[in-house]
């Protein structure tokens, strides 16, 4: 049964995901990210980061999708627009995505994978607030501030010169 | 009632399946049939309750019935199911130019978005069909497909109104996302724990334990909690997604029948989950308001029903009596207003816990 979920998730995620590259209209491809999204947060799940699993859902698909899809529907006749599925060097991107795959399957198969105790763990929400607070605070404020600097940067680039 | 439970109930049952996954997958069906069952009554109630609270508010009798048998019934109590038929048998109209896919899609991405949460909901001590660990998160989390599918349904509607109707419920229901979550959390500073029965559980004993009575920030932050709650179910006064006078229907103008009936069937679902997050995180959920008394298993189920309902009721009583805000206003409220309040109001949590305990 676990198996079956997992392959089922799998699937759909990387399916959908094929979607999101390949459909010619955009709200399509936007409604193709929302199952990816999903899925991506199903494999969250089986690695016991429930948290991370919440924080997927939340972010990304109640805060980024919505703002994609929003930005979709605000372009105009954007229903009638068919994208070009097509590159103009396929030699060239075909072979770099080659050599990019070869590369990625070699460092996959030859790095020694840190495995951790199959135990389930109780709860993950106490561990990752903690270690937010203790050990990542540096990084966790410097995002922050990072984020702060881009919402700053936008509302002056996007607001009307008097 | 947790899905663990039912597995190994129906596992003692049919010694021969045992752990089967054929009986997992039937202890996974039968809590979601069950909860259809309670999304589909909760609708029809409710759609019952809301035009006679209407009626009465206005000095009206409400839908009454008229003539013998089961034509609406007695004081119109079966007109809503009445109504259910007619829905149902209603011709299935897609317009022309509409986007056929994602116009069927939308009322089932936004059913999903609100039966999924339901899971998660505690209807009473050992009523609850799956306690995450995250629970309370999940509820946000998964609240959010609702909008999608709300903008979907007004984007491929191929209409203005519609058009308009789904992106200001984008615009507005992730603002106001903000200051419930931001409430949310001040409940959570104080419980430690984001599980719905865990939260429950911290309030026990009577009404003086509940987080809206902890201290006063929390009190203000239940008031945060139910005005951005309301917006996010486009309950008036922030119904300007379906605005009836400026936008004909707003998001499901195009929408008719069966379709059309869905997006009220997940409008009270959504508007059920959201009271019941309210309850349990600040009032207490299924716990008596009076300690030792009334508090066994059974009356836990009727004390989280009522607070519920309460809730709802509360939720049609402002229907009446405040006008709906202009779309300006409603940005305003949300972004100047709940939003600082609650930003103080973790501070003040965290300083009274600090200082008091």
């Amino acid at each position: 049964m676990t198996e079956f979920t997992f392959w089922f998730i799998i699937t759909l995620t990387i399916l959908s995901a094929g979607m999101v590259v390949l459909s010619n209209q955009l709200i399509y491809s936007a409604m193709a990210l929302l199952s990816t999204l999903f899925g991506v947060a199903g494999i969250y799940v089986f690695l016991w980061a429930d948290f991370i699993a919440g924080v997927q859902v939340l972010v990304y698909i109640g805060g980024i999708l919505i703002l994609i899809i929003f930005g979709i529907m605000l372009t105009n006749r954007i229903s009638s627009v068919r994208l070009s599925q097509t590159n103009v060097q396929q030699g060239v991107g075909g072979a770099v995505a080659i050599w990019l795959c070869i590369l990625m399957s070699l460092v996959i198969s030859k790095t020694p994978w840190f495995q951790a105790d199959a135990s389930e763990p109780v709860g993950t929400v106490a561990e990752v607030g903690t270690l937010l607070l203790t050990k990542y605070l540096l990084p966790f404020e410097a995002i922050s501030l990072l984020l702060l600097g881009a919402l700053i940067g936008a509302a002056v680039l996007s607001r009307k010169e008097n | 009632m947790t899905v663990d439970t039912l597995f190994s109930w129906l596992g003692s049952l049919i010694p021969a399946m045992e752990g089967s996954g054929t009986l997992l997958v039937i202890a996974i069906l039968i809590p979601c049939l069950v909860l259809f069952l309670v999304v589909a009554v909760n609708a029809i109630i409710m759609v019952y309750a809301e035009r006679k609270v209407a009626a009465f508010m206005q000095d009206r009798v409400g839908p009454m019935g008229q003539g013998v048998g089961l034509h609406a019934g007695k004081w119109g109590v079966l007109q809503t199911v009445a109504d259910a038929l007619k829905l149902l048998s209603k011709e299935d109209i897609i317009p022309e130019k509409a986007d056929k896919f994602l116009f069927i899609l939308a009322p089932f991405v936004i059913f999903i978005g609100a039966f999924v949460a339901i899971i998660a909901v505690p209807f009473g001590e050992t009523v609850i069909v799956a306690d995450f660990n995250i629970g309370i998160f999940y509820i946000l989390g998964v609240g959010s497909l609702g909008v999608i599918g709300l903008i979907l349904a007004g984007w491929s509607s191929n209409n203005k109104w519609s058009l308009y109707g789904g992106m200001r419920s984008a615009a507005q229901i992730v603002s106001y996302e903000i200051p419930a979550g931001l409430s949310i959390i001040v409940v959570i500073m104080l419980t430690s724990t984001l599980s719905m029965q865990g939260i429950i559980e911290y309030q026990s004993g009577g009404m003086g334990n509940w987080i809206i009575f902890a201290n006063p920030f929390t009190f203000i932050a239940f008031f945060i909690f139910f005005i951005s709650i309301l917006a996010e179910t486009n309950r008036t006064p922030f119904d300007i997604p379906e605005a009836e006078s400026e936008l004909v229907g707003g998001f499901h103008t195009e929408y008719s029948g069966m379709r059309w009936s869905f997006f009220f069937l997940s409008e009270y679902a959504n508007m059920l989950v959201v009271s019941a997050v309210a309850a349990t995180g600040f009032l207490g959920g299924w716990h008596s308001p009076f300690p030792g008394y009334f508090d066994s298993n059974g009356w836990s189920v009727f004390w989280m029903l009522s607070k519920i309902v309460f809730l709802i009721f509360i939720m049609m009583w402002f229907r009446w009596t405040f006008p709906r805000l202009r779309v300006d206003q409603l940005m305003n409220i949300c972004w100047k207003v709940l939003l600082p309040i609650s930003l103080i109001n973790i501070f003040g949590v965290g300083f009274w816990t600090l200082i008091f305990g």
